[in-house]
């Protein structure tokens, strides 16, 4: 559809968030507590944080859940019966203000979850996700999304875009036909726009590196030193993974008790030094500068190869959770710089 | 600050040492943990307020100690753990040369780990002040509230096990979280299996934990999991007698087993 252009401004954008919740999607927005921002289902319009600049865990959980029952089973002496769980009663959700990082990091999952096997829970659950993205009027120095292809005003993934006006109003930028509906269910509390341009009060980030190069030398370095002395601080835990909107390394558990259980698929990663060791003992990741390499060459090389995206955008959320200060930002530019010799 | 470097220069030219472990500035304002092989680059080192991750986690770090014999830029906190490998044989005495820091940031010239244990031995320990309160706080509760506050605070663990990589005593090569067969405790993230792997943890960490409050200052989601251990640690005291790295010998609370061991929480 040919996006269309209105103005909203902030009482009624709180009764947007009121009628879409009363109407019995849940809503995913973000809420400051414990000392950081983080999203939540259905809290109160008037509890939904505008100022943080970024929150500390990603939306991804919409789709992909910390824990996703897959099935349930129960077993006797003879037989296994599996219980399929209906997919189909999975909720609308809805992303209520989440900044264009987020927002585009959906693509990068769906490509994820239907490369070759298609993933029929994630796709029932984003089949009814509709995603209300926020233009970022700040950032801080772990921003990067210019770097990777994205902006702070980039509309990629929103159905409707809103830009805060220094007015106290809001561009809303509707931008797919799920927007549309809800716009236009919702048409008395939109006003027309009067030619405002959201370029003036987007942040200011700085294009920091070319990505096209971090892979042409990942793709040369994969032996190189500077592995060993980027990760010798690492300490192996897995913080950058769980708040990366894109990273999708899972594990399958069972649980079960006497016969009865249910399988689940909960969040892993490659970070760990359990995450590609073979029952034989043998581990190809055994220490943690090839874990850390892993982490880098999949979101700067082999995606890029295979799934035609970069496996990051640019969030930072990985620099501010990191226990060392593994900084990602930094260590790409670093990446950027060095003359490494094509094969 | 000047003599810091300048020992952690000497260390190295005359080859004393292989590597030397210290503090950096940091990206964003922030201190992280520097990796030295070359004594021209001693002048990164740091120390101030910022200096809060305990360094000795990455003395059984792999590659780490792959290197040999390490100078270690070492408060108080990092002291005593470095005394709690020694202890249960995770790190050889005689590859590690402390350099010292004092209450007051000052560098400490300790000539062998025996001074080091005689210089712990003259200093009050105990958790943090600010730690404590909290603590004092939660023991004043009813069993209840507290359940209710952990249950609260341990439900938005996603399992990053961030506390477990920042602490030097987590040192297992399979932690128990990851045997499953059998399996001992919940593996995924939910309520149960979060609060089964911080007990389990807690109890793991009782009469080891030196209160460096690193498994909470590492928490990507602001869980107060140090104030578990912390907890554990004046526990141990008032039933053992014993505060976790204070000599080189195993004198652990739960692992040593003494005749005359009070016997007073058999119920």
């Amino acid at each position: 559809m040919i996006p269309e252009k209105k103005i909203i401004d902030r009482v009624a954008l709180d009764k947007l968030y009121e009628s879409l919740k009363a109407a019995g999607n849940k809503m995913f927005a973000p809420v400051f507590r414990n000392e950081q921002t983080n999203f939540e289902y259905n809290p109160a319009a008037t509890e939904i944080s505008y100022s943080h600049i970024q929150t500390t865990q990603s939306v991804k959980n919409t789709v992909f859940p910390k824990i996703e029952n897959l099935f349930r089973f129960e077993s006797s002496q003879k037989s296994v019966e599996l219980v399929q769980i209906d997919f189909t009663k999975v909720p609308r959700v809805i992303v209520w203000n989440a900044h264009p990082c987020d927002a585009a990091a959906f693509s990068a999952l769906d490509s994820v979850f239907n490369w070759d096997y298609v993933d029929e829970i994630y796709n029932a659950r984003r089949e009814k996700l509709v995603v209300i993205g926020m233009s970022c009027i700040r950032a801080d120095e772990n921003c990067f999304c210019t770097s990777v292809d994205l902006g702070p005003g980039a509309v990629k993934g929103s159905d409707i875009l809103l830009t805060p006006l220094a007015n106290g109003k809001f561009i809303a930028e509707i931008l797919t036909d799920l927007g549309k509906s809800i716009a236009d269910e919702n048409a008395s509390l939109f006003t027309a726009s009067n030619g405002e341009n959201k370029e003036e009060v987007l942040a200011k980030v700085e294009k920091q590196f070319s990505h096209e190069k971090v892979t042409e030398n990942l793709k040369n370095g994969f032996e190189n030193s500077f592995w060993h002395e980027f990760s010798l601080r690492c300490i192996g835990c897995g913080a950058c993974a769980y708040v990366c909107p894109i990273c999708t390394c899972f594990d399958i558990q069972d649980e079960s008790k006497a016969g009865k259980g249910r399988r689940l698929r909960c969040w892993d990663s490659c970070g760990f030094g359990m995450f590609t060791l073979h029952t034989s003992g043998h581990n190809p990741r055994e220490v943690q500068s090839q874990r850390w390499r892993q982490r880098l060459m999949h979101k700067f090389s082999y995606q890029p190869d295979r799934n035609e995206f970069i496996g990051c955008v640019g969030c930072g959320r990985c620099s501010r959770a990191c226990p060392v200060d593994m900084n990602i930002l930094e260590q790409l530019v670093e990446l950027e710089k060095l003359e490494i010799a094509a094969k | 600050m000047d003599n810091l470097r300048k020992k952690a220069k000497e260390l190295l030219e005359s080859k004393s040492v292989d590597l030397v472990i210290g503090y950096e500035n940091g990206t964003n304002g922030k201190a992280r943990a520097v990796f030295i092989k070359d004594p021209e680059k001693t002048g990164k080192l740091i120390y101030d307020e910022r200096c809060k991750q305990n360094l000795a986690v990455y003395l059984n770090k792999h590659e780490v100690k792959h290197y040999g014999r390490i100078a270690i830029v070492a408060p108080l906190m990092v002291m005593r753990s470095i005394l709690v490998l020694i202890s249960e044989c995770q790190v050889k005495q005689e590859n590690i040369t402390v350099l010292g820091i004092g209450n007051d940031g000052s560098f400490l010239d300790f000539q062998s780990m025996e001074v080091v244990e005689k210089y712990i031995s003259k200093i009050p320990l105990g958790n943090p002040e600010p730690d404590q309160v909290i603590i004092d706080k939660l023991n004043a509760m009813t069993m209840e509230e507290r359940r209710e506050f952990w249950q609260n605070e341990l439900e938005r663990c996603f399992k990053c096990y961030a506390c477990r990589a920042a602490c030097p005593m987590c040192y297992c090569l399979r932690c128990t979280v990851e045997c499953n067969q059998p399996q001992w405790i919940s593996a995924p993230a939910h309520p149960l299996g979060n609060l089964e792997w911080h007990q389990l943890r807690t109890m793991h960490l009782t009469g080891r934990c030196v209160s460096c409050g690193d498994c909470g200052r590492a928490c990507p989601l602001n869980i107060p999991i140090h104030l578990l251990t912390m907890q554990q640690a004046e526990e141990a005291f008032h039933m053992f007698g014993v505060r976790a790295g204070t000599s080189m010998k195993a004198d652990s609370a739960l692992s040593t087993y003494k005749p005359d061991d009070k016997e007073n929480f058999i119920l």
